[in-house]
């Protein structure tokens, strides 16, 4: 199952580390983050609920980078 | 500039003045200059402070924030606090050019494909409304207004007018179209009002897969941009640790040897190496350079799905190109008109084009269209077949008519063996058209595939862009495929192959080739899709919107003009170039910094313009990527 969503982030290291922190949480199989495009293409584990998921890839992204915004 | 940038940069102007003001005005007391100088500090870098410090409270303890706090904090606490302001002062300028700049560059690369259509016509009750494509059903019947974007793909259901693709395909060579025909989306409408029935919902059409793909071809990352984020992840903690060092062991040293420590000194040196060390240049030039060149190729009309390709594109060393649909048209047409004795050129084709005027087998009407473009056809409309009677088939070998009351034969070898009428065999390739007029033969035609007019350019421009090796490989029989390989320049030719024999000699190629020679196979998409898959790359010709060259194929040429694989290859090969250019660059700059740097050569000012600069230089070198 894979989704996309819209984020908003500003530099580009930024954009790398939130693809680490979201790679990092449970339930994601596989995380991209296009700086470019300013989107997220996550990849999520078989029966993951996706709402429950993307709550916690939202926290760990702003743990890294504060001023990062994930559209859902 | 957005709000976000516009506040950035207030806040720069403010902080610079109230800064330089600081500078001129003398102040004695030390109190009153610390107060002072902190609040066009606190005024630019407030945020970064609050970053760092949030960073070491997630366990993200070493980025760019952390760097730029811990070098100016340490400046104030040095007592320099107009180098403390301005290290922070021009790392925010140097922020706010680097998100104006992707900002742009991102704008630009939208503008190219400038695809997406606003809204549909929509008739309702004898009114037209307009509505979002997104909530138009399949099957809806949708009003193109001359200069508007056909907004869904769909059938012609009334109307005449030209359809300008150049948005698709990058050329504008307009395109007629009439009831019954297949359109688009993505094309402007030029001439007339079409009523159009669409055949798919708007999330299905061509535009929106298009613009699907570019945007999503940033997601596949290429090898550069992967070992950049590596790089990243250990050269900052490095270099933090590199810094320490160099602010604590020299002068420990120094006081076991007996020397004064001078702890100053080491201190301000390893601050400056970790302004110097801000891994930015790098990390925001390469994606920003592989979009651009995406970009630019899709204003060409050549559609890359991903970073990772564009850069395997640059290594193609052999080309394998399918020969019909690729480097041929794949449709018929008159390739030589050769009379005989007694008869013209006009005549014969005249005499063929008449006789075959009632039936619709490709090769007649590749006949009668050939007649009707010619000069002896001119102002004539068309084939006026009151003056043809007595037409009587004779399966398989042809046809024999009565036309302006001569007896005329129109067939191949076996129709003139029956007729027992002695005639002349062809030296060249292709299928032989026999004419007879009033019993004595006039000639032949020869109907061939007619290759692409580029074709050979293609094969040119290839052998240019450093190719080793193009193979053509085709089911066609070996002298058409000699014939075709002759012409257009080709290396190797393997004919008469069945699909499955064409992924068997891909597969051959890959075994021998060197292991960063990459091998590109280049077909039509539909029928190749295995041999598309199985090769390092592969490039479909896009016959304007198939879907399932759109699906198989890594590169998409949407206007199937094979020269633009060289062209691919051209933007491919500026955009590595670019992109090592910035590498070699950003590094050689820093390391040669922190070598100085760290033995006192270079102040915290240089450090700052070293860091900025790469970084400026670095964004506009890659913003050239974009133009082609």
């Amino acid at each position: 199952m894979k989704k996309k969503y819209k984020i908003e982030v500003d530099c580009a290291a930024c954009a790398n580390k939130m693809e680490e922190a979201a790679k990092k949480t449970a339930g994601v199989k596989d995380a991209v983050v296009s700086f470019m495009a300013q989107k997220m293409e996550i990849t999520f584990e078989e029966g993951a609920d996706i709402s429950a998921v993307m709550k916690n890839v939202a926290k760990a992204c702003k743990k890294v980078e504060p001023d990062c915004e994930i559209f859902q | 500039m957005t709000r976000k940038q516009k506040k950035v940069l207030i806040r720069i102007c403010v902080s610079a003045i109230l800064a330089v003001l600081f500078c001129v005005i003398p102040i004695s007391s030390p109190y009153l200059r610390f107060g002072l100088y902190l609040i066009p500090y606190l005024i630019i870098g407030y945020d970064i402070l609050r970053k760092a410090v949030l960073g070491i409270f997630h366990g993200e303890v070493f980025d760019e924030n952390f760097l730029m706090a811990l070098a100016t904090v340490g400046a104030f606490v040095l007592g320099e606090y107009i180098e403390g302001t301005a290290v922070m002062l021009f790392y925010q300028v140097g922020e706010l050019f680097q998100s104006y700049a992707v900002g742009k560059s991102r704008k630009n690369i939208t503008d190219l494909m400038d695809i997406r259509p606003d809204f549909a016509n929509v008739e309702q009750d004898g009114k037209v409304i307009q509505m979002d494509p997104d909530e138009v059903p399949a099957g809806t019947v949708i009003l193109v207004k001359p200069g508007e974007k056909i907004p869904i793909d769909g059938v012609v259901a009334e109307g005449n007018s030209t359809l300008n693709t150049s948005a698709l395909t990058g050329e504008s060579l307009p395109r007629e179209v009439t009831e019954g025909d297949d359109v688009i989306s993505g094309c402007v409408n030029m001439s007339g009002v079409l009523r159009v029935r669409t055949t798919k919902e708007f999330g299905e059409s061509t535009v929106s897969k298009i613009l699907d793909l570019v945007e999503n071809s940033s997601m596949k990352k290429s090898r550069s941009e992967n070992f950049i984020t590596r790089f990243a992840k250990y050269y900052t903690p490095f270099v933090c640790f590199g810094a320490l060092a160099l602010a604590v062991l020299p002068p420990i040293l120094r006081m076991i040897m007996g020397h004064p420590a001078n702890w100053q000194v080491w201190v301000t040196r390893a601050l400056t190496t970790l302004v110097i060390s801000c891994p930015c240049a790098l990390v925001i030039s390469i994606p920003l350079s592989f979009f651009g060149g995406i970009g630019g190729a899709s204003a060409k009309g050549i559609l890359v799905k991903g970073s990772n390709y564009l850069e395997a594109l640059s290594q193609a060393k052999y080309v394998v190109c399918d020969k019909t649909g690729t480097l041929t048209k794949g449709v018929f047409e008159v390739a030589q008109i050769q009379p005989s004795k007694g008869f013209s050129k006009e005549e014969l084709l005249e005499a063929a084009a008449y006789a075959e005027s009632y039936s619709d087998h490709p090769i007649s009407k590749s006949i009668k269209r050939a007649y009707l473009t010619s000069d002896a056809a001119a102002g004539v409309g068309e084939i006026d077949s009151s003056v043809v009677s007595c037409v009587e088939e004779v399966g398989g070998c042809g046809v024999l008519a009565s036309v302006n009351k001569k007896t005329v034969a129109v067939g191949n070898a076996k129709l003139m063996r029956k007729l027992n009428i002695p005639f002349e065999m062809p030296k060249q390739t292709g299928t032989q058209v026999h004419v007879t007029i009033g019993g004595k033969y006039a000639g032949y035609i020869l109907i061939s595939d007619v290759i692409k007019p580029n074709a050979k350019e293609a094969v040119t421009g290839l052998k240019e862009a450093g190719v080793r090796q193009v193979i053509m490989l085709t089911g066609d029989s070996k002298e058409v495929a000699d014939a075709v390989a002759a012409e257009l320049g080709v290396d190797v030719v393997k004919s008469e192959l069945l699909p499955a024999d064409k992924v068997a000699e891909v597969e051959k190629l890959l075994e021998t080739k060197g292991p960063k020679e990459k091998l590109v196979f280049v077909g039509d998409g539909i029928n190749d899709a295995p041999v598309l898959s199985r090769a390092d790359l592969g490039i479909a010709m896009g016959a304007l919107g198939s879907d399932a060259a759109i699906e198989a194929a890594d590169i998409v040429l949407m206007d199937d003009d094979p020269a633009k694989i060289a062209t691919a290859m051209k933007i491919s090969g500026k955009t590595l170039r670019i992109v090592h250019q910035n590498i070699v660059f950003a590094l050689v700059v820093k390391f040669a910094c922190l070598g100085l740097g760290a033995i006192g050569f270079v102040s915290m000012w240089w450090a700052i313009f070293a860091d900025v600069g790469v970084m400026i230089l670095a964004v506009l070198n890659a913003t050239r990527t974009l133009k082609n």
